[in-house]
Formats: structure tokens, sequence, C-alpha cells
């Protein structure tokens, strides 16, 4: 550590205002924190030289293990040490195809599963958060301080609600993300800044649990993603299992303990592992019940039993470059990013497809990680000169809501690019009627049975008028992580209708509020001098920014709404010079809300967009 | 930010009219973004990455309908009063629907069959006249017929449920084979 910490020879020796930014690979398998030192991205290894992080959690009686000291007690104690958390994130017991793979004690709680380990009953929030931790220590260790910014990669193909997840994983971690980032774009950003590419890009990123292929377009310093698509539960893990599954048949094996399951699946990884350098891998193990196992895995039969797996990949590879409108010789480049991807036969179904040999000059485990660090470094504000390029990305799958029948009517398309707002008028249905719902889906297709639902929405204290003469606005947000916000007005009377959100995944607010008391409970003092500068920063530019939009729109309020947001600025203004943190923070949020109606009419003067007054069949 | 008062044309200095210059588009989305988009704005205040996310998704609608043909003729039209999809006029002329409805069922055969080249055939057909009625809609709006326009959106948005329909069918199809 202290050498790591000396190998700074080009540091100034005047410490300038220099963020502590990081980026993290949260992975199926294993997850890596980096950073940009001297202007370049670079893996923060462990004290022994170790650059990746087991995603392997064990709940041990008296304390949590994470990563290698996890993976060394998984086999004597499987159902306490948590393997491929990130399949479960914001997944529910009958989302994971086939749960009987892990050995744990799954607890179906509504919306996200739990797992049963002796250290109480544990959401696959809290165990990613607990990885994070250590993820987030080794930044701190390293950096010499407490982490300004940091940026989590996702895959692309990640829903909201795994996305959500992942943010409140990383909240739980006391991490403060600055931004989600789509993983083939990190690798992206990587590759591209590394070579100064130009050009049409595909990212073929096979990780330890997903799949993901993303088409970019780089120019002038733009990452713009024209499409993305893939497969959130397919990764190495499920080349993994193929082999395990042999090895039984092989060896005619009969059921297994829990044990031996995950002594066989090692064995099954480093077969895996082995055929990429080589025609054939042994297989050696010895069982509790004493019996031998004594295997001998050929290339050969590998391509056979993954050959189904392989082309899986394909059907999302053929969608996204339609989406894009291109064609497989339109494509420049090809990265290769996970690795599964190295993998022989990968690289040669890639090659076969694209019609050129993928690029690989990054390592395919680390390239994440480095674009993820370049971008928490630009964000936190350390760009340097010439820094000047932009990340554009998408949503991967159309966002809906549910209509008459059963049916899903698309708001947003996949692939449109984020962040992204759509309103759509509804009207009531009966006389009086004062409140409706709103079922918010996603997924491509039609009936709502077959995409995810996302989240019920109650708009309540709509006014009583007859059936068809209100006119309710429903403004649909995706922000720059993908994910989704709702707000609501009824347009005749301007009520604000109130929102009552019902995640049909996940967790609730109160419930991320205890996990963070629980975790929080000894990191609060060391943020109140950083927190008062950063409230007087925010102070000076809310100021600024609601007088120049109450020059330009300031006829959207009422006088009486005027008054109450000049009685705000005028709070702000005197709280800014007090030096009391508590009471800037008290009084910027005051005058955060109360310039969010200003806000919020605003951008409905902008989304110009009508659609046709519709009812809802779902009348409350 | 941006001017919320600005249609998109305006918002991205262009003339308001069918053809569009596609670098100019280019060069002008790219430049707005650079300065509303949410992460160049990452540590700011709460009330001006707001204003980013707003500014950057309006920009981001913008640039998405003035790039699509359709989208684009629907918008001129909207822009002169005219709302093309307004549900409660769903009428398109009776040989144009039946045409479509032999193409569906053309698809439905391909699909029992297992013919993907079929498909695919299909599916560029069915571009090969959206792309004609483009190019009417751009010689219709430029002449001021805009009851002819509002047909031709309607159709061209019929043309693109029907692709993308098909081109369900032929994934589906592949997802099988695979």
């Amino acid at each position: 550590m202290a050498l790591l910490q000396i190998a700074e020879p080009d540091a100034p020796p005047v410490a300038r205002e220099r963020k502590r930014a990081i980026g993290i690979d949260l992975g199926t398998t294993h997850s890596l924190v980096a950073t940009v030192r001297n202007g370049l991205p670079v893996v923060l290894a462990d004290d022994d030289g170790r650059p990746l992080v087991p995603s392997v959690v064990r709940y041990r009686g008296d304390g949590v293990d994470v990563g290698y000291a996890a993976v060394a007690q998984q086999s004597r104690d499987p159902e306490n040490t948590i393997v491929s958390v990130k399949r479960m994130m914001g997944r529910g017991l009958a989302d994971l195809d086939d749960d009987r793979r892990f050995p744990y004690q799954f607890v179906d709680a509504p919306g996200m599963v739990r797992i049963a380990t002796r250290a109480g009953i544990k959401s696959p929030v809290e165990v990613s958060a607990d990885i994070l931790r250590v993820l987030k220590a080794r930044g701190e260790a390293q950096l010499g301080g407490p982490i300004d910014a940091a940026v989590v990669t996702v895959p692309a193909y990640f829903d909201d609600a795994q996305r959500q997840a992942t943010k409140d994983a990383a909240r739980l971690a006391g991490l403060p993300v600055l931004r989600l980032l789509n993983e083939p774009t990190a690798a992206a950003v990587a590759y591209g800044l590394d070579n100064a590419s130009r050009g049409t890009f595909a990212v073929f990123d096979l990780g330890g649990g997903t799949f993901d292929i993303s088409i970019l377009r780089l120019t002038r310093g733009v990452f713009e993603v024209l499409a993305t698509n893939g497969d959130a539960a397919l990764g190495g893990d499920d080349f993994d299992h193929r082999v395990f599954c042999w090895i039984i048949e092989d060896a005619k094996l009969p059921p297994l303990s829990p044990a031996d399951a995950r002594l066989l699946l090692g064995k099954a990884r480093e077969a895996k592992e082995m055929l990429t350098g080589h025609a054939e891998a042994p297989i050696v193990a010895t069982l509790s019940t004493g019996q031998k196992i004594h295997a001998t895995l050929t290339a050969e039969t590998f391509t056979a039993i993954t050959r189904t797996l392989v082309q899986k990949t394909l059907g999302p590879v053929r969608r996204a470059l339609r989406d894009a409108r291109l064609a497989p010789a339109d494509i420049d480049g090809v990265v290769l990013v996970g690795g599964a991807t190295r993998m022989r036969e990968i690289r040669r179904t890639v090659a076969e497809f694209f019609g050129q040999p993928p690029l690989t000059n990054l390592n395919p485990d680390e390239v994440v990680a480095l674009g993820a660090a370049v971008q928490a470094n630009a964000l936190a504000g350390n760009r340097a000169e010439g820094d000047d390029w932009l990340l554009l990305d998408v949503i991967p799958l159309s966002l809906g809501v549910e209509t008459m029948g059963g049916l899903v009517e698309k708001i947003i398309p996949r692939n449109a690019t984020i962040p992204i707002a759509r309103a759509q008028e509804f009207t009531t249905f009966k006389d009086g009627q004062t409140a409706m719902a709103i079922h918010v889906v996603q997924g491509e297709r039609e009936k709502v049975s077959d995409v995810r639902s996302l989240a019920r929405f109650e708009l309540r204290g709509i006014p009583p008028m007859a059936a068809g003469a209100a006119r309710i606005r429903v403004t649909y947000n995706v922000d720059a992580d993908g994910l989704l916000s709702v707000t609501a007005r009824e347009e005749a009377s301007g009520i604000e209708a109130s929102i009552a959100v019902k995640p049909s995944y996940g967790l609730s607010d109160d419930e991320v509020a205890r996990m963070l008391q629980d975790a929080n409970a000894h990191a609060a003092d060391d943020a109140r001098a950083r927190a008062l500068a950063e409230a007087q920063v925010e102070a000076d530019q809310l100021l600024e920014v609601t007088r120049a939009a109450l020059a330009a729109d300031g006829d959207l309020l009422d006088a009486t709404e005027r008054a109450a947001l000049d009685a705000a600025l005028r709070m702000l203004a005197a709280a800014r010079g007090t030096g009391d943190a508590d009471a800037l923070r008290s009084a910027l949020d005051a005058a955060n809300r109360a310039s969010g109606t200003l806000a919020q009419r605003r951008m409905d003067r902008g989304v110009q967009r009508a659609l046709a007054g519709k009812s809802i069949d779902q009348v409350v | 930010m941006i001017d919320f008062t600005r249609n998109h044309f305006e918002l991205f200095g262009l003339p308001r009219a069918f053809a569009v210059d596609t670098d100019a588009l280019e060069s002008a989305y790219r430049a707005l973004q650079h300065d509303t988009h949410p992460d160049r704005h990452a540590h700011a205040g709460d009330a001006e990455r707001r204003a980013a996310l707003q500014s950057s998704a309006r920009v981001n609608e913008a640039y998405r309908t003035l790039r699509n043909p359709v989208e684009r003729g629907r918008y001129l039209l909207a822009l002169a009063g005219i709302d093309a999809l307004d549900e409660t006029d769903t009428s398109l002329p009776l040989p144009f629907l039946e045409a479509q409805l032999e193409r569906r069922e053309a698809a439905d055969e391909a699909r029992e069959a297992g013919d993907l080249p079929a498909l695919d055939a299909l599916v560029a057909s069915i571009r090969a006249e959206a792309r004609q009625r483009e190019a009417a809609l751009g010689v219709a709006l430029d002449a001021g017929r805009l009851p002819e326009a509002r047909g031709l959106v309607r159709e061209l948005t019929f043309l693109q449920k029907v692709a993308a329909d098909v081109e369900a069918i032929a994934d589906a199809l592949v997802d099988e084979a695979g």
C-alpha cells in the first residue's frame, strides 16, 4: 500500500483541487475499482497486487468476508457464501430461471428475492453493497481520503428495476454515485480515447452473468450509442454450468450436496478457462462422499455442449444492428469485453459474423472499470485540456403504460437517446372521478403479462368534473442513468395530482432508509465541512439559474407562486452568508421546492407532444 | 440552457422545411448536447442539474423528431395546427389497408414455412414503399398540400408498424432456430 502511494513522481508538490474519483465495475463474477492517475486510468490492486475482487460475499457469524477470503470458504459454507448476486438484482424468485442452481435458501419477498443467511435475511442490494464497500475502501486507502465521485457500471440491457437496485446498493455503501454507466459504453470510452478512434463500433460484452451488445458511433469526441441489445441472464456462468452438468452426466453422479456442487462448479470453471489455451482440460476432484472424479473435457466436447449458448448471443446482435439500421459490414471495429470473450468459440463466432477479427488489445476484464474511471474523473471536474468528450447513451427497453384489455402502449421506444421526457394526456372515465391508476411497464411485447411491471402510480386529488373533462398530463422522465420518474398534473385546473408510487420490484424508500441507518451509523461527521462548501456553491448556482428562469418565463407563475418563490430566494441568499450548513441546506431545499413548479411548467411548455386524450380502464 | 419557446427547427438553426441538411442537424445537435447534457453539469446544484436534464431531454426529442422523415412531416403538420394522428379520425384508404392485410398474411405464411428470406424481402418491400411515400410527403408539404401530407403521414406511420411486426416475426424465427 505504502509503495503504491509514493509511486506518483509526477504529482505536483502542492495538492491542487483534485477530486478523488473512482470507477467501479460491479460484475457478476468479479468486480474492480479504477481511477485516473497522471492522466491514465489504472485499476487499483490489493496489497498482493491482485486487481480483481471476486464478487463473492460470505456471512460469518461475526462479520462479512468479501472477495478471495469468501471464495476460499465457499465450498465449505455454500449456503452463507453468496455468488453471482448480480443475477438477483431487481429480480423476484420467479424471474431466476433456475433457482435450484444456487445453494441458497431463497425467501420470496414482494419484488426482489431475499436470501436467508446466518447473518439474517439479506436483499441482493445489501449483498452488493458489501462488495461495493470493499471497493470503496480500496479506493479511499489508495487515493488518501474520502471518495468525492464514483461511477458504477451496469449492463446496458439492465432494466429500470435492476438499475434502481444497483443505485440503491451504491447508496447503501455510501458511495457518491454521479452516474450509472452502461458497461459497453464504458469499454468504448477506454478504447476510443486510447486509440483516438472514429467510426462505427460494436462492443460485444459477455460477462459472468450478462450479455450486452452496443453499436456506437464515435465522432469528434462524441460517443453516441445508436442501439443496444442483450440478455440480462446470459454469461460465463452459464458455460460453467453446462460443463458442470456434463461432469455429472459423464460421471453418472447422484444428486450432490451444496458443498459438492460448489466444488464441481469451481472445477468446471477452471476447465473452461484452461480450454482458452489448451485442446483439453483434466477435471479431478474428490467429493465429500469419497467418490473420485476423473474426467477430461476436450475442446470439441466443450464446443458441442455450449453451442446453443454461443448462438444465443447472435439474436441480440442482429436486433441491435437492425435498430441502428446497419449491416455487419458497416462496422469499423468490434471490441470484445468481459472475461467470457476469451473463449475461442466466442471469438470465432464474432469474427465470422462481422467478417473481421475483433479488437482485444485491452484486458477484457479491466476495460469496463478503466472506462468508468475516466468518466468518473471527468464528471468530478478533473477534466484536462482536450478532454472534451461526451457520452450519449440510450434506453435499452421500451417504456409503456397499460391500456384497455391488458395491452401495452409504448411511451418511450427502446434505443431512444437519454435523457428523454414524454408526456401523455389522460382523461377521466366517470363523472366526479378524483383518482386514477397508471401502470408503467418495460419491455417490447404487446401484452402487459409479457413485460416487466415497473410501478403503479395512483393519481389522487383530480378535481371532480364530468367524465372526459379533466385533462391529466403525465410526464415520464428518463434521466442519464436510464432511471424513470413520473410527474402528473391536471391541466384545466392546474392542480398537481399527487402520485403514490408503488414500485413493483425491489426495495421501498423506507427499507433503503432503514438499511442506510444500520450501515452508516458511524460515518457522519467528516463530511460536514465539505457539505457546507458544496451547499454554498449550490446556493449560488440556484440563485443564478432561478433568476434567469424568472426573467425568461416568469409569466408561468401566478402572483402567489411568484411571491412564494421570491421569498424562498431571499431566505436562501440570507442563509448563504451564515456559515450554518444545516440552515443553508434547509433553505436550499425550500428554494428547490419553490422553484420546482416553475421548472415543471417550463418543461411542459417545452414538451409539445400532445398525444390524444385517452381514458384508462383502471379507475380507482 | 435552451429557450423552450423555440420550435425544433429554430433550436437547431435550421429552416422550417421538410428537406433537412443532415450534417448541419448533427453538428448543431452535438453542440447543444455539449452544453446541456447532465454529464456536463454533474457537480452543479440541484436546480442547474434539473435544468440541464430538461434541456438535454428537449434537445434529444427535437433531434429524434427532425432526423426521422415521418416524425419530421408529422411535426411540420403539428406546427401548422394539424394533428396527423388524431385518434378521433383513424381512417385510411381501403386499398392501402387491404395491401397491408395481405402483407401480414404473407408474413404469417412465411413464419409457418420457416422462410426467413421471404420475411426479409417483405420488410425490404415495405421500406421501399415507405421511401417513396416519404418523397411524396416532402413534395406535398413543400407545396402546402397539407391534407395530402396528413394522409401520407398516417400511411407511413402504419407502414412502420407493419414493418416492426414483420421484423418481430423474423426475430422469433431466428431465436427458435438458434
